[in-house]
């Protein structure tokens, strides 16, 4: 039989049909929605007079642009507030589950979704936004599509998609004391660039990958774009199962058996081809910061951000040009240098087990004077543990800000802004230009990075702070 | 929706070498609130276009009289990041109808197929070849020629094929757009659900 691999068998039993000499007809299990890039779909959907084929399959939630403050009232900002009422009308003409602001189960779409057990492996999952790719941590082929895509699948639960080449990432090895799979996928995307994975589809695989929690590896799967991969998966495992056993929408009984039956028959066979094939050592990756403007642009917390040697024409122009934004001189380290925020959030970093993280760490501690720090939950369900644990009682005395659900300073729709020039050190996943806010300097980081530049006030290798 | 028909464009380009060209810088996230889609171009590029009162920003190539066209010749991994289908409507909208680089990110890409944006992919070199032209004469005309998949520099002739499956190729040149296609096979794909 032909060795093939998770990517190519999750693939291959989604295909209603290969046009010739073009792509396939690609059939989705699951499609998530959110405010900001299904309102235009569904106002074509109208303009051709077609409905929600199978409303059952989508599931939305309200992310992007909601406020963190006060969200049991009405939104403030006008058109804010209507893109949320958009999707509270069009979730109830077409019976979509909505989960809205402040039920049970709102927040960032790509926490939800693991959260509810509507994340499983096997399944095709898109959603218009590039994150998606969060939920192959689960082992489902999971990505980002445009409005137009988010039109076709609600009208037909297809989208026409070309099968993107194959790529595996293997680490091996253990991860040492204060590195986090944030800094794995920091690390690799330093390695391989921005642009490294574009036109794949990625496995990632090997033991530093198999030992870490679904939290972590959500993380990792997360910044699968960050590389130009379209999605990255990880094959399901015990940690997977256990994770979504009990989940509001997990099969149950013998439907969880049967599932688990099938679910362990989704790994890459021995052998398997791989069109392209990258390996790490687990034991050469350190906490990790990026000090430019595209998520390349990663080094070590103890280097120095390299000199412009051996670059030259557009890519010398542009990567001066990022340094200029960023403030930064070739050469210098970043280590040391004055911080004026810290956001602890997002679908890349927003779960418990990253607030869990930063609590311990400041534990006791206070943030520095000329901090900033905010603490976003990515769902109402994190914020409602790290209530019952303790954790926001925790983060409060040392001078955290919490705030209520939603994607937030991530990419600044609301009004959760850097201000201009401000240097933010963050969980998130983007270091663009203005990304969080018009002038906005990001630098990328994992939480334990982020809650030790939170107490020091400056960029802090985590280490040496557990150390003291 | 469906959009217009591309055959062939002949026109004048505006050039922007940056590399790494992320959709936020195409369209700020804080400009995706609309509801519908209109006006997007008004704030294409809008950070790199204007300053914070508004004021355009005179170094940008978009405030340039010297450059205009219905080309944009952008520099290496242009697209990258945020999948908001926004950043190409703004292209759109501000009049572009096609862009040229020597690296696409992915769902960009793909997004652009589907507003009828046509993406064209060239060699580093035949890339270079239309900055150094464009910087030397900003009235050098380029020819993209989609039934014959050729760009060409009319000046001296040089020219480049490029790729795009037979599918997208068809559906641009005829203006049709996928949900068309997959409207079509709707009783397929009513069996494979019913199997799911």
């Amino acid at each position: 039989m032909e060795k093939t691999t998770l990517f190519d068998k999750i693939w291959d039993s989604h295909v209603v049909k290969s046009v010739p000499a073009g792509p396939d007809v690609f059939f989705i299990d699951k499609h998530f929605i959110h405010e900001v890039t299904s309102p235009v779909a569904f106002l074509n959907l109208e303009k051709r007079g077609i409905g929600v084929k199978y409303p059952h399959r989508t599931i939305a939630t309200p992310d992007h642009n909601v406020p963190t403050i006060d969200q049991d009232q009405t939104i403030k900002d006008k058109l804010s507030r209507m893109q949320v009422e958009r999707l509270r009308q069009n979730c109830a003409k077409y019976g979509i589950e909505l989960h809205d602001l402040g039920s049970a189960h709102h927040g960032i779409v790509h926490v939800i979704g693991p959260e509810l057990g509507v994340t499983q492996p096997g399944m095709t999952i898109v959603c218009g936004d590039s994150h998606t790719s969060t939920h192959g941590a689960f082992g489902a082929i999971a990505f980002g599509i445009g409005t137009s895509e988010v039109e076709m699948v609600l009208a037909t639960q297809c989208i026409m998609q070309s099968k993107p080449k194959k790529m595996r990432i293997s680490v091996e090895g253990e991860l040492g004391k204060g590195v986090t799979s944030k800094d794995i996928i920091l690390y690799i995307i330093s390695k391989i660039s921005a642009a490294g994975a574009t036109g794949y589809f990625v496995e990632y695989a090997g033991s530093a990958i198999r030992n870490l929690s679904m939290e972590a590896r959500m993380t990792i799967c997360n910044m699968s774009i960050e590389m130009g991969a379209r999605g990255g998966l990880i094959a399901p495992d015990e940690t997977t199962f256990a994770f979504l056993k009990g989940k509001q929408y997990a099969p149950k009984g013998e439907d969880w058996d049967k599932a688990v039956a099938y679910w362990k028959t989704l790994k890459t066979d021995d052998g398997a081809v791989f069109d392209k094939e990258l390996h790490f050592d687990a034991a050469d990756i350190e906490p990790m910061i990026t000090y430019g403007t595209n998520p390349g642009m990663g080094i070590k917390v103890k280097d120095s951000i390299p000199t412009t040697d051996g670059m030259e024409g557009s890519n010398k122009k542009s990567y001066l040009k990022s340094l200029d934004y960023m403030g930064f001189q070739p050469g210098e380290p970043v280590k040391g240098k004055q911080v004026d925020y810290v956001f602890v959030g997002s679908c890349t970093n927003g779960r418990i087990e990253d607030i869990r993280a930063v609590a311990q760490f400041v534990k006791g501690k206070k943030k520095a004077d000329n901090i900033t720090a905010w603490i976003v939950p990515g769902s109402r369900e994190v914020e409602k543990l790290a209530h019952e644990e303790g954790l926001v009682k925790i983060l409060e005395e040392a001078g955290f800000e919490l705030r209520q659900p939603g994607c937030s300073a991530c990419l600044a729709m609301n009004d959760d802004k850097i201000p201009a020039g401000k240097y933010a050190v963050s969980t998130s996943n983007r270091n663009f230009e203005g990304r969080q806010g018009p002038g906005a300097r990001t630098m990328l980081a994992s939480p334990l990075t982020v809650a030790a530049v939170a107490v020091t006030g400056r960029i802090t290798d985590p280490r040496e702070v557990f150390e003291n | 929706m469906a959009y217009d028909k591309f055959t062939i464009l002949r026109d004048t380009a505006v050039p922007l070498p940056t590399e790494n060209v992320d959709t936020d810088q195409i369209i700020p996230a804080r400009f995706l609130k609309a509801t519908e889609r209109e006006g997007f171009g008004d704030n294409l590029f809008r950070d790199w276009r204007y300053d914070v009162e508004g004021n355009p920003k005179k170094d940008f190539v978009l405030n340039d009289p010297t450059y205009s066209g219905k080309i944009l010749v952008a520099g290496k991994n242009f697209g990258s990041g945020s999948s908001r289908e926004h950043a190409v409507w703004a292209l759109y909208d501000y009049g572009f109808r096609c862009v040229v680089s020597s690296f696409f990110a992915d769902i960009f890409k793909n997004n652009c197929l589907n507003i009828g944006v046509l993406p064209v992919t060239v060699s580093t070199e035949f890339a270079d070849k239309l900055f150094n032209a464009i910087e030397a004469d900003p009235k050098s005309e380029i020819e993209i020629n989609l039934p014959e998949q050729k760009i060409k520099l009319l000046a001296t002739g040089e020219s480049e094929s490029f790729d795009i499956n037979e599918y997208k190729k068809a559906n641009m040149q005829n203006g049709f757009d996928d949900i068309d296609y997959l409207l079509n096979m709707s009783s397929e794909i009513e069996a494979f659900e019913a199997s799911k």
